[in-house]
């Protein structure tokens, strides 16, 4: 079966998931957001890129940080961005995701960012397109979010470089984490030899260890002499009910204390994919501390879906052209 | 209307027939194999040279979706491709809408089939009204009005006590339930395998537990009440072992599996095919391997279609909520055929599976080509490969995850009632 996201020349077409990316485009992707994080810090935040291009933005399912961030990714490369919430427009009228598609592409839409409650939701768009339009898919159920799991690996290649040497631990709900699963498939690609998942086995899929990572349930265990924890949130429907007793007793178990962190490495960073519950899945004097990279993993979210962008549009962006490590 | 087919290879599993002779029929019945009648002028004669002749097939479920579904399918477009499959009977699960929990409903349907003259019709009637599993339906006035048996469709039963009292009561008047094992708690909002596969897409997994736990309850309140009850499309290893226990217990035990759970699993889904989102959900090859394996030695005793026509619109939409189901009639032979290719099976031995047995199961006079029986006939051609393709499928519903599949097995003539139904 073909792959949906490469082109038959082996290009990046659709970026719908971290899995079945080779470990070539993800560098690509890496080395030119390296090249992009100069751009904010300009006085003129813009490059020309995709002067012309109209990119869509279509939430199915509410996001802000997301959202913001695609959009102020395309603005600062010059394309023009509508932003739609469906999930309060016209799915609430009984259309379809594909008429809603089919209506963006009439108005000569070039590129579009879906976010949908559902996986599989961006594969589907992606399958509909005609060729010249792209699709980047910013999170589908429990599926995917690549540009997330990019971003991270990105953060962590600029604290750590040396990808091939590093132990990694992604702790809390797994399960119905888009977020892990693409961190997982990134690492995994990028030859990080171990990396971790640490929680109780109702926050963990069936055969998880098959992604190829350890599997922990004693987070003292899991963090002992790790480079990174990723903390992953806790969202608030799981918090009581049959997964779990309650946030208290879940800080308690997986919080990420400063004394669990002590069990990690001395230089190890800390990173959360927001937005976080303070208490519940991560203590604030940790998300505040030194070893806490939570605000840069923000800021380098632009640079990494700036890059994605201009390589889908236009692909003159090659491989090694951009200052990368 | 006197028919002669001549010179074909007739197989009838019931009657242990496997052999090159001619066929004569005559008003609608098999008046002799082998030996022509005395005096027999035929009408009609069919060349069947190269060609297998078998009992017209009879599939277990196949959703017509008459009555209140018909943007999905019509009676008229899916009994013309149960012919063009050569299934010439069938049994149709009470989901329709409204549910066959009426008498009334039934005897229309039954009717307006008959009205079709094609396969024939074999309603399955709800067990409990609106299948809510609350209220018995009125299992005698459903019988009475042509259902063979009883059933929940997809519909699980939680109360207990309604499936114990719903067995007692079928037990009494000895019908046949026709029950689909699935645990509702453990698979509420499920759309795939709980494994590897579902964990990679995230997607909400069904765990095999789920058939595990619901199995283990029917069985125990079958064993209690002495009701006949089958099994629909078994899909776990687990489950295989456990009616093979029951059966050695000497349980009246029935099952099946449906032509898709024998030729797919879980990594069919790949990148999120709709066309496989199945209930049951495809598993694992072990899964697939153990219900082959169930086939083969008995303990599975039929091969259903499990056709379901959804329409295209249905189908495009992310995984989880694209409607449930496959197309099937057209493809219940060549699936079958492909599976005893692979397994080594006889021809006689892998259409007693679609014929003889699941007639017996549904307790009604077909497949077999006993004397005087209806002359319910399918004649195919066992190696003419043939592409599974919306263009070439008769169904309304074109959502098969076998599109595209070049398959061995064309039905080149159907007989209903001893007249030609369909030709290629």
């Amino acid at each position: 079966m073909n792959n949906p996201q490469l082109d038959s020349d082996g290009h990046l077409r659709h970026l719908l998931s971290i899995e079945g990316l080779p470990k070539r485009i993800l560098n690509q992707i890496l080395d030119t957001a390296e090249s992009f994080v100069g751009v904010a810090e300009r006085e003129v935040k813009k490059v020309p890129l995709l002067r012309g291009k109209t990119v869509c933005n279509l939430f199915f399912e509410n996001s802000t940080r997301t959202r913001t961030t695609f959009e102020i990714a395309a603005k600062r490369l010059s394309a023009d961005v509508i932003s739609l919430n469906v999930g309060t427009s016209s799915q609430s009228k009984g259309e379809t995701i594909l008429d809603t598609v089919d209506n963006l592409i009439a108005m000569h839409a070039d590129m579009f960012v879906v976010r949908h409650a559902q996986s599989g939701a961006a594969h589907l768009i992606a399958k509909h397109v005609p060729p010249h339009i792209h699709v980047i898919n910013a999170g589908d159920g429990r599926h995917s979010h690549p540009t997330q799991g990019l971003l991270d690996v990105f953060t962590i290649r600029k604290y750590k470089p040396d990808l091939h040497n590093l132990r990694i631990a992604i702790v809390g709900d797994v399960l119905h984490s888009r977020v892990a699963r693409s961190e997982i498939h990134a690492l995994t690609t990028l030859g990080v030899p171990e990396v971790r998942v640490i929680a109780p086995k109702t926050l963990l899929p069936a055969q998880v260890e098959k992604l190829g990572v350890h599997v922990y349930h004693d987070i003292n265990a899991g963090l002992k002499d790790v480079d990174v924890v990723m903390m992953l949130r806790l969202q608030n429907e799981r918090m009581n009910g049959a997964m779990l007793p309650s946030s208290q007793e879940y800080f308690k178990t997986y919080g990420l204390t400063q004394e669990k962190l002590a069990l990690a490495k001395p230089d190890a960073i800390v990173m959360h994919p927001g937005p976080m519950n303070r208490g519940v899945e991560i203590d604030s004097s940790v998300a505040d501390g030194k070893q806490s990279v939570i605000l840069p993993q923000v800021t380098y979210g632009i640079a990494i879906r700036m890059a994605v962008m201009a390589i889908l549009a236009g692909g003159q962006v090659a491989s090694g052209s951009a200052g990368g490590s | 209307m006197k028919i002669h087919i001549r010179n074909g290879r007739v197989i009838d599993p019931k009657n242990n027939l496997d052999s090159k002779l001619d066929v004569f029929i005559a008003a609608g019945k098999v008046l002799s194999i082998g030996q022509t009648p005395n005096g027999f002028v035929a009408n009609q004669t069919i060349d069947a040279t190269n060609l297998i002749v078998c009992p017209g097939l009879v599939d277990l479920s196949a959703r017509l979706r008459e009555p209140g579904e018909e943007y999905k399918a019509r009676l008229a477009s899916e009994l013309q491709a149960a012919v063009a499959g050569g299934v010439t009977s069938l049994a149709c699960p009470p989901d329709t809408d409204p549910v066959l929990d009426e008498p009334g409903l039934v005897e229309m349907l039954k009717y307006r089939a008959r009205q079709q003259g094609l396969a024939h019709v074999y309603p399955l009637g709800a067990m409990t009204r609106q299948l809510q599993g609350k209220t018995l339906a009125e299992m005698n006035e459903l019988y009475a009005a042509g259902c063979v048996g009883f059933s929940q469709a997809n519909v699980a039963i939680t109360d207990t006590q309604v499936l114990w009292r719903a067995m007692q009561y079928a037990a009494t008047f000895n019908f046949t339930l026709f029950l689909h094992a699935e645990e509702p708690f453990l698979a509420a909002n499920g759309v795939a395998h709980d494994g590897e596969v579902a964990t990679r897409l995230g997607l909400k997994g069904i765990p095999s537990a789920a058939e595990a736990l619901a199995l283990a309850s029917i069985l125990r309140i079958a064993q209690e009440t002495g009701a006949k009850v089958h099994i629909s499309r078994l899909s776990t290893a687990e489950g295989v072992a456990m009616i093979r226990a029951a059966k050695a217990q000497g349980l009246k035990i029935s099952c099946d599996v449906s032509a898709n759970h024998l030729h797919l699993t879980e990594h069919d889904i790949a990148y999120f095919d709709a066309n496989c989102h199945l209930k049951p959900p495809l598993r694992t090859q072990r899964d697939k391997e153990a219900l082959s394996a169930g086939l083969k030695d008995g303990t599975i005793d039929a091969i259903c279609s499990d056709h379901t026509p959804v329409d295209d619109d249905a189908k495009l939409m992310p995984f989880a909520e694209a409607e449930i189901g496959a197309t099937g009639l057209e493809l219940l032979l060549p699936l079958t055929l492909k599976w005893a290719a692979q397994e080594k099976v006889s021809l006689p031995h892998a259409l007693s599976l679609i014929t003889q047995t699941s007639a017996q199961i549904l307790g009604i006079s077909a497949g077999d080509l006993s004397q005087n029986s209806d002359a319910d006939i399918c004649i195919f051609d066992a190696n003419e490969y043939w592409k599974i393709s919306p263009k070439t499928l008769k169904s309304q519903g074109r959502n098969t995850p076998f599109n595209g599949l070049e398959l061995a097995g064309k039905v080149k003539k159907t007989l209903v009632h001893g007249l030609v139904v369909y030709q290629h």
